[in-house]
């Protein structure tokens, strides 16, 4: 997960407490989604960026879920999100996340 | 309509393994940061030869040696597969050895950053002297080289950096300041390479035209490379430059820039510029990125798989008044990525290839091939990227089917039909829809395309100046030879229809 990304989720989490932050990812690939839910809610597995070792429990969702869907405007997202439903395979990434989300967040939305 | 002509292009790959290894920016920040780490130590062992590159399929379909539809024949993985009996030299340009290319660097130096050693030097010269596209102004320009011991007191106290082929030292980058960093040696060999790029590909292109270099009148470069110093770090001007290597002496040029989308943007620059008068004829091109040599090496040398990002990519088209004969480019129908269109992919999809159709009166399925993003998927695929030619053509697909101009159940087929395997490199402004210009122009002369749309998109964000995303797009159409058009109507013609009309209209009156 790229630095910088990183560093803003920390700078979040300080600034208003993690049970204050939701991550939602928009990855298009399930591995890459399940290493960036990762990432922001266990720590950063490659020990390369400013999450390296910090254990936020963030709760961190994918945008394809249902819990996040239900959160969000119909007319918004059938203009902006559902083209991309029939590309990707939403399942799976819902799937990829939340299965994270069950070993490290702490908190929910 | 106002068309430009497409009269011929050229593609070309310098393979560049060991300046990949050692300056590549994931190898080289690696070993800045953490000195020979695993991963450094067994990026070696991944990386291909000269004739493992050459008889990559996408290799060859980019430099015009294997047709987009035997690409597609090809069984993956392409680097298990490798072909039989391919050539260094295909219909567009060549893949470029390594020895040579280090040659070509000294080549399009003008101020005396490449050492090359003096053996080295000899036997590059001779290899270069068989070129099809090197001529005697050119090999001048390659210096005879100096000593071994002349190069190490550069490298090992002049902060010069070292030049590899075959594990050895073969020469060196110059520093170019005590202190700007944007004229360090790296930055310095950077540029040089990119620009040596852009020769390459421009001497190749002048060979597929006939072109004379005096004939040139303008090129406008497209790479995403900043040549300057610390006072102006983007100032330019590779275009001149690479002119002024090539003999372009009546020509002058200007460098276009918004990354990925960069060439896209220079198309339509250039050919703005054909089509009104403004200019002769336009060369676009650009040379490759050093940096991206190895930028996924991490994944590659984990998923135990050759490293495949081993060649700098680089390529030139030239346009010209549409004097009927040429595949055109439509100039009436562009593809523009506003500011307020917004970023998502739905947002983008529709901006760069819905509305240029709907404005031209056409539907999704006018269009032959959609060329987005050619990135070479088994490159982007171990490194969580996914295969992003192929997400490209899914969501043109599925723009198609919430317009309602497919069923859903006909996704996969328009996805079949209408996309393209990627066959670039993954050098950024390299991959994004202009590779395919070459192709689709063939196919456009050889009456088997009506149409095809290029189009080019650019992360913009990651200059940290707007979190905006940039993109373009234009159509590709056949020569318009035998259309009736109404500039091919005569005088005559005129006369006959409004005395056609007059007659009708007093007949009626009477």
């Amino acid at each position: 997960m790229d630095l910088q990304n990183q560093q803003r989720i920390l700078d979040a989490v300080e600034k208003y407490g993690p049970e204050n932050v939701v991550v939602i990812l928009g990855s298009s690939d399930a591995e890459g989604a399940e290493i960036y839910a990762e990432t922001v809610s266990n720590g950063d597995p490659t020990y390369a960026g400013p999450l390296a070792g910090v254990q936020s429990g963030l709760p961190v969702y994918h945008i394809f879920e249902q819990d996040i869907r239900d959160e969000c405007d119909a007319a918004a997202w059938e203009e902006q999100i559902s083209m991309m439903e029939m590309v990707l395979e939403p399942d799976a990434l819902a799937e990829a996340v939340s299965g994270i989300r069950a070993q490290f967040s702490k908190y929910t939305l | 309509m106002s068309t430009v002509g497409i009269k011929g292009y050229a593609y070309c790959l310098n393979h560049a393994p060991e300046l990949g290894y050692h300056y590549g920016n994931t190898p080289y920040v690696e070993r800045e940061a953490k000195g020979e780490t695993e991963f450094l130590k067994e990026l070696p062992s991944h990386m291909q030869s000269y004739e493992d590159a050459r008889d990559y399929a996408p290799n060859q379909a980019y430099i015009g040696g294997l047709t987009i539809g035997d690409l597609e024949k090809a069984p993956q993985p392409w680097y298990v597969n490798r072909l039989a009996g391919s050539d260094r030299y295909g219909s567009y340009g060549e893949i470029m050895p390594e020895d040579e290319f280090l040659g070509l660097l000294d080549i399009c130096d003008v101020f005396d950053i490449i050492w090359l050693e003096k053996g080295f030097a000899a036997s590059v010269r001779g290899k270069l002297a068989g070129s099809p596209v090197m001529n005697d102004h050119l090999l001048a320009r390659l210096e005879a080289g100096h000593t071994a011991d002349e190069i190490a007191e550069e490298t090992e106290h002049r902060k010069a950096i070292p030049l590899y082929f075959g594990g050895h030292v073969v020469g060196c980058a110059r520093n170019g300041h005590e202190v700007d960093d944007c004229l360090f040696a790296y930055v310095l060999l950077e540029n040089l390479a990119c620009k040596a790029g852009g020769v390459l590909a421009l001497l190749h292109l002048l060979k597929n035209t006939g072109l004379a270099p005096e004939e040139v009148d303008f090129i406008v470069e497209c790479s995403e490379e900043a040549a300057g110093d610390m006072n102006q770090r983007g100032g330019g001007n590779f275009a001149k430059a690479v002119a002024e290597i090539a003999g372009c002496v009546n020509a002058s040029g200007c460098d276009v820039r918004s990354f990925c989308a960069g060439p896209v943007n220079a198309m339509i620059t250039a050919a703005g510029q054909v089509a009104s008068g403004a200019r002769k004829n336009c060369v676009v091109l650009a040379g490759g990125a050093i940096p991206k040599l190895y930028m996924n090496g991490r994944d590659h040398v984990k998923k135990q798989m050759p490293a495949l990002e081993d060649c700098l990519g680089n390529f030139a088209v030239l346009l010209v008044p549409d004097d009927r004969t040429n595949p055109v480019m439509r100039l009436d129908v562009l593809g523009k990525h506003s500011v307020g269109a917004g970023s998502s992919p739905q947002a983008v999809t529709t901006a760069l290839i819905l509305d240029p159709l709907e404005r031209a009166g056409l539907g999704f399925m006018d269009v032959d091939k959609y060329a987005a993003e050619l990135h070479i998927n088994e490159i982007t695929l171990p490194a969580g990227a996914g295969d992003v030619p192929l997400a490209n053509i899914k969501m043109t697909a599925a723009l198609a089917v919430t317009k309602k101009a497919i069923e859903k159940a006909d996704m996969m087929a328009f996805v079949k039909e209408r996309g393209l395997p990627g066959f670039a490199h993954t050098q950024g402004h390299i991959p994004s829809g202009v590779p395919y210009v070459g192709h689709a122009c063939d196919a456009l002369r050889a009456g088997s395309m009506k149409r095809a749309m290029i189009i080019g998109k650019g992360s913009l964000f990651l200059a940290r100046l707007t979190n905006l995303a940039d993109g373009a797009s234009f159509l590709l159409e056949p020569p318009s030879a035998g259309k009736a058009t109404v500039s091919a109507l005569s005088k005559e013609d005129v006369k006959n229809l409004l005395l056609e009309v007059l007659s009708e209209l007093s007949e009626k009156l009477s």
